[in-house]
């Protein structure tokens, strides 16, 4: 909402400067993005008088002048301007002004070898019209040396935000109204006299369409000469930043952007039969007057005649039926609409007005009258013409509000006590009316005020906000700060085992060397389908920004590919990247079901090439096994007793990824070497081990105490016995290490596998596994039968595996 | 016999021993068994007691001479090989070590930690709630009905015909604020918490993007007013920017879930260019920058949190994470928060053991 200084001192009287206007539009909510003062523009431009005129020496076009801008001695200006004269006044830009019309600096020149001080300027230069023909002519009695802004009046305009509660504010006097109430003025009452008809109504009027119309006034004022409106009406549309078309359409605009009031006037002469609010057909259209054709629906409200439909009602109006310069006779169209029904239909034809921002808000329902009679007023007054009497078709619903309201809540809520003669003030200058008060309420004890809320003020409905018009008033800078009240001693701890788990996981991958990231959470869907197997389905948006961010991401892998691509492509060589966050599944009766969950990538070089060890390495699967382990391991997971089983995912090389579990239905986490093929469709060429770890998976820990179990390191030294077996080349060497693990738990305290041989000394389908077995001795150190006991333990446990100990 | 003789040669052999072998065919030749001096140390035997007084320790002696000096001399020609082989062993240790990757935390992550450590400190606790909402948590108990104009204000990003139980269409949520009423409904009153989270808004440019992360605060008891809003937004700014002249400014403004609406500016200075927290934005140099949302719960969303309105009320408020990141880290470019580029996140991001605590200070300086 834009306008200007001077528009606004129309309703307020204030003596109050443009700073301190917009600190209290601030201070009471009316938020000022901006203010544009046209002054600034005309800084260094000054009223001047030519003393002299004399003809250039080199130049036939050109003047030398001599100037009075008020300094001490007269500057000499060359100009070339064919009104240039001894004796006039006119405006002089001084060396280092910025010319509006130009945008170019003055600066003190030669011209043709005559120096020049400055410039004397036209209309079109300071941006003050079109004109160009020559200088501009000030008044002879101009107060020579007075800046040009002064002498011009230039009047700042105001760019306010007004937020969607507050239809009363999107005109000017309801802004000057909040202004008077925060005693910033006194404001000036809307003079709207009825103007009384000559003759009835020529045109029928009626609504057709109660709920989206509930009211629909118009007159007809027949005679009218419409051209360009005046200066004062064309600069108060100026500073609102709309373009003057003619004195019709031009009040229109006014009586909106003044009261808030939008309207719309119809060329009499191209409408036939009767006019009249109606549903609008389905796949009717409407050529409206931003000139484009909209199809509309039965659910919106418009304006039509016998012929068809002049008007999307309340947002725009008609091509065919506006005002021209040679309209003699004009149809006034002054309506309520449904504020719902124009949100909607806004929203559907994806088209906003001035008319729609104000009635999809709510205008003002007993302001009909006055805005016909204002409309009806500033039309014969500027372009003559008869008007009809007023035909009032329909009711507007006014609904007055009562608010009951404790005037001790302010402070209550608020936090401020204001005196109950202030809010009272506040509230009157507000338009709200108090019934009755504490003094003369009949019980009592009831401290109660029975408020009425303006018709303007649609968003009022209960005690609370009148809080916040009393509160915002006398200023919210006068709140004091009141400290929370805290509980004694040291604050508890507040996270959930869920949130240090997460933190704990985040920070113990950075600290393995991972970087964390963080990523979209939606992809491309064909990405996300890549990862959609045995998801339940993915989530995709109906209107996505843009087709890269359709699907929610069903796993936190392809965001993290993606990243991978992208640091690829800028030169990157080995990338570790993890993410914590949550993946997007299907849940019951349609809900979401989100699962915390860490993704975690290890792309290309593990380590670079170098003096030490020569050529670059590659993450290979048992990277992405160690990051899975250790983070499982911080994570409280029984990293010890977790099955490695297969049926990673098709994303995952088949022969080189497995699931971790805790028994065989529960996954914890996928790793491994990721399938080419899928890299491929990432646009990736190099080997890329991954990790996923599903954190709502993970079994809490249960322990609520933090004492540990007891532990003393035993005396005695452990023993170490070395073994090795040929099995089939299938056995996973896991299930040997698990076997010899469980076989004595008494003694064997660790087993470490620490050869892998197939070849030669080994026949063809097996396999020799060694493993080293720690065993601890308890209270006495092992005798050669208890070692050889314990031996056959280990064998025989192999053997149920079909191993044999090698000889 | 003259065992100083004897000694003196002994002694000139031994220092001239080049090598342990040659040491040792000494050893052998002075104090084997068949060595000299061992020969000597046999004779005692067949001397009388007198003589065996006078010439024992004579020989004990010359025998203690020798064996000093064969281990002085062996300790020597061990002393010089270890320092000719250590002298064989240097390296240029201007070579490079092992690099071991240094791992980062992002920079949203780590001011999450910060905002839960010091609201921790204040008694909040933190609370999260589904991304995918539903119409009526994120619009509908907010009294943000259907036809509400604010629903213009946000670009929802809506899931076709995925419809909650209860009918109403599921979507993005636009604010963290739904996990006030999740709260509400679930922990009953009084309430203080804190809710970080992704949002996401149907926007794109240099400082929108289509998601990013907001922080809901909470607060439901008795008694609760303005006040107390203001108090606890200048307590929390002072501590996570670790200044104490932050200053705010508090606007009347509109949201639907409270009433009164409070819009709060934080003043800045420009130094270099670049806005610095601190100072009354009225002071010259200075400016007002917007922050943060809030108000009053608005007795409609108390009441849709089943919490009647006549006995609790409160304050919430919510601030974007990544913009609170940017201005106290220095980042311009919110869309680099997302892409994942390792230089991005190895130069903002921070290290794993900078766990933000009161006892340090919650930030990290560079």
């Amino acid at each position: 909402m834009k306008f200007s200084a001077t528009w606004l001192k129309d309703h307020l009287d204030t003596e109050a400067s443009v700073e301190e206007i917009s600190a209290k539009l601030n201070a009471i909510g009316l938020e000022v993005a901006g203010i544009e003062n046209p002054a600034d523009k005309l800084a260094g431009f000054k009223v001047a008088k030519v003393l002299t005129a004399a003809p250039h020496p080199n130049a036939d076009k050109l003047q030398v002048l001599t100037v009075d801008a008020g300094t001490s001695e007269p500057l000499q200006v060359v100009c070339g301007a064919p009104n240039a004269r001894a004796g006039m006044v006119g405006v002089l830009g001084l060396a280092g002004a910025i010319v509006p019309g130009g945008g170019f600096e003055l600066k003190k020149s030669a011209i043709r070898g005559v120096e020049s001080n400055g410039m004397m300027c036209s209309v079109r230069e300071l941006e003050l019209g079109d004109e160009h023909d020559g200088i501009l002519e000030l008044p002879e009695d101009a107060p020579v040396g007075m800046t040009f802004a002064e002498y011009h009046g230039a009047d700042p305009v105001f760019d306010v935000a007004i937020t969607p509660n507050r239809p009363d504010c999107m005109g000017v006097h309801g802004i000057a109204r909040d202004l008077a109430a925060a005693g910033l003025g006194t404001l000036r009452p809307i003079a709207a006299q009825a103007v009384p008809g000559g003759f009835p109504c020529p045109m029928p009027i009626r609504t057709d369409d109660a709920e989206g119309c509930p009211a629909f006034y118009g007159r007809v004022i027949r005679g009218v000469k419409n051209g360009p409106s005046p200066k004062w009406l064309q600069d108060r549309l100026k500073s609102a930043g709309q373009r003057p078309i003619s004195a019709l359409v031009d009040i229109t605009n006014y009586v909106m952007l003044t009261y808030g009031r939008p309207a719309h006037a119809y060329d009499l002469a191209k409408l036939s039969g009767a006019i009249f609010a109606r549903r609008a057909k389905e796949d009717e259209t409407c050529l409206a007057l931003n000139g484009k054709e909209y199809t509309l629906t039965s659910r919106m409200t418009v304006i039509a005649d016998d012929n068809g439909v002049h008007d999307i009602a309340g947002i725009m109006g008609g091509e065919h039926s506006g005002c021209a310069d040679d309209t003699t006779d004009v149809l006034l169209e002054v309506a309520y609409f449904d504020p719902v029904r124009i949100g909607q239909t806004g929203r559907a034809l994806n088209l906003t007005s001035d008319a729609r921002q104000r009635f999809e808000r709510g205008v003002d329902p007993a302001f009909l009258d006055a805005g016909l009679a204002l409309l009806t007023d500033l039309i014969v007054g500027i372009c003559g013409g008869e008007p009809s009497e007023p035909v009032f078709a329909g009711q507007p619903p006014i609904t007055p509000k009562l608010v009951r309201y404790d005037p001790a809540m302010a402070e209550r809520l608020g936090g401020v006590a204001i005196p109950e003669a202030q809010q009272r003030a506040t509230l009157s200058a507000l338009g709200f009316a108090i019934l009755r008060d504490a003094a003369d309420a009949a019980p009592q004890d009831s401290r109660e005020w029975r408020v009425t809320v303006p018709s303007w003020r649609p968003d009022v409905d209960g005690a609370p906000d009148l809080v916040e018009e009393v509160v915002r008033i006398h200023g919210l800078d006068n709140i004091a700060s009141a400290p929370l009240p805290r509980a004694d001693g040291v604050a508890r701890p507040t996270a959930t085992p869920a949130q240090k788990l997460e933190r704990k996981l985040r920070r113990a991958a950075a600290a393995r060397g991972i970087n964390e990231a963080v990523t979209w959470s939606f992809l491309p869907e064909a990405e996300a389908d890549l990862f959609a197997e045995g998801n339940g389905g993915l989530w995709v948006l109906q209107n996505p920004i843009s087709e890269d961010m359709k699907a929610m991401r069903p796993s936190l892998l392809p965001g993290l590919l993606a990243a991978v691509q992208r640091n690829l492509d800028r030169g990157a060589s080995g990338l570790r990247l993890f993410e914590l966050g949550r993946r997007y599944l299907r849940g019951q009766a349609g809900a979401s079901d989100e699962r915390l969950t860490l993704g975690l990538v290890l792309a290309g070089e593990k380590t670079p090439r170098g003096w030490a060890s020569g050529k670059a390495s590659s993450f290979d699967a048992f990277d992405a096994k160690a990051e899975a382990m250790a983070l499982l391991a911080e994570a409280g997971a029984p990293v010890d007793n977790l099955q490695v089983m297969g049926e990673a995912g098709p994303q995952f090389h088949p022969g080189q990824s497995a699931t971790l579990r805790l028994g065989p239905k529960t996954v914890l986490a996928r790793f491994g070497m990721l399938h080419p093929a899928l890299l491929k469709a990432f646009d990736i060429d190099v080997a890329v081990a991954a990790v996923e770890l599903f954190l709502d998976a993970i079994p809490a820990r249960k322990a609520a105490d933090f004492a540990r179990p007891h532990y003393a390191p035993p005396a005695l030294q452990a023993v170490k016995r070395d073994f090795a077996f040929l099995v089939d080349a299938a056995l996973p060497a896991g299930d040997l290490v698990r076997a010899i693990k469980g076989c004595d738990k008494a003694n064997v305290v660790a087993v470490r596998l620490f050869d892998d041989f197939r070849g030669q000394g080994v026949p063809e389908g097996q396999k020799s596994l060694a493993v080293e077995v720690t065993l601890q001795p308890g209270e006495k150190s092992y005798d050669e039968a208890e070692l050889k006991a314990i031996s056959e333990r280990v064998t025989g446990a192999a053997a149920k595996l079909g191993a044999v100990l090698r000889g | 016999m003259d065992y100083a003789a004897t000694r003196e040669q002994a002694l000139a052999r031994i220092a001239q021993a080049q090598d342990l072998g040659a040491l040792e065919s000494l050893r052998v030749e002075f104090l084997g068994k068949q060595g000299s001096i061992s020969g000597l140390l046999k004779t005692l035997g067949g001397m009388s007691a007198e003589d065996r007084l006078v010439v024992g320790p004579q020989i004990q002696a010359l025998r203690e001479a020798v064996s000093d000096a064969l281990t002085a001399r062996k300790a020597a020609l061990e002393g010089a090989a270890l320092e000719a082989q250590l002298a064989s062993e240097t390296l240029d240790l201007t070579l490079p070590a092992p690099e071991a990757p240094r791992g980062t935390v992002h920079p949203v992550s780590q001011v999450m930690d910060e905002l839960a450590e010091i609201f921790a400190d204040l008694g909040f606790a933190v609370a999260t709630g589904p991304e995918i909402e539903d119409d009526w948590h994120n619009f509908t108990a907010l009294n943000i009905p259907e036809s509400h104009p604010a629903r213009a204000m946000h670009d929802t990003f809506y899931f076709p015909d995925q419809m909650a139980a209860d009918g109403t269409r599921m979507l993005l949520r636009t604010h963290t604020s739904p996990v006030q009423i999740r709260a509400m409904l679930q922990q009953g009153a009084p309430i203080r918490i804190i809710a970080p989270g992704r949002v996401y808004r149907s926007d794109s440019d240099a400082t929108h993007t289509p998601m990013f992360h907001q922080v809901e605060g909470l607060v439901i008891d008795k008694g609760i007013h303005l006040g107390h809003l203001k108090w606890t937004l200048e307590t929390f700014l002072k501590a996570f920017f670790e200044r104490e002249d932050i200053v705010l400014r508090l606007r009347p403004s509109y949201f639907p879930f409270t009433e009164p609406s409070v819009e709060v500016d934080v003043g800045f200075a420009l130094v270099n260019g670049k806005r610095v927290l601190g100072g009354s934005g009225d002071a010259p140099g200075h400016g007002w920058m917007e922050l943060l949302g809030s108000g009053m719960v608005g007795r409609k969303v108390i009441e849709a949190g089943g919490l009647d309105p006549d006995e609790w009320q409160g304050f919430a408020f919510g601030v974007g994470v990544d913009r609170l990141a940017m201005l106290k880290y220095g980042m311009d470019d919110l869309r680099a928060f997302f892409d994942g580029d390792v230089r991005w996140l190895q130069h903002y991001g921070f290290s794993p053991l900078d766990v933000p605590t009161l006892s340090a200070g919650v930030g990290v300086r560079p």
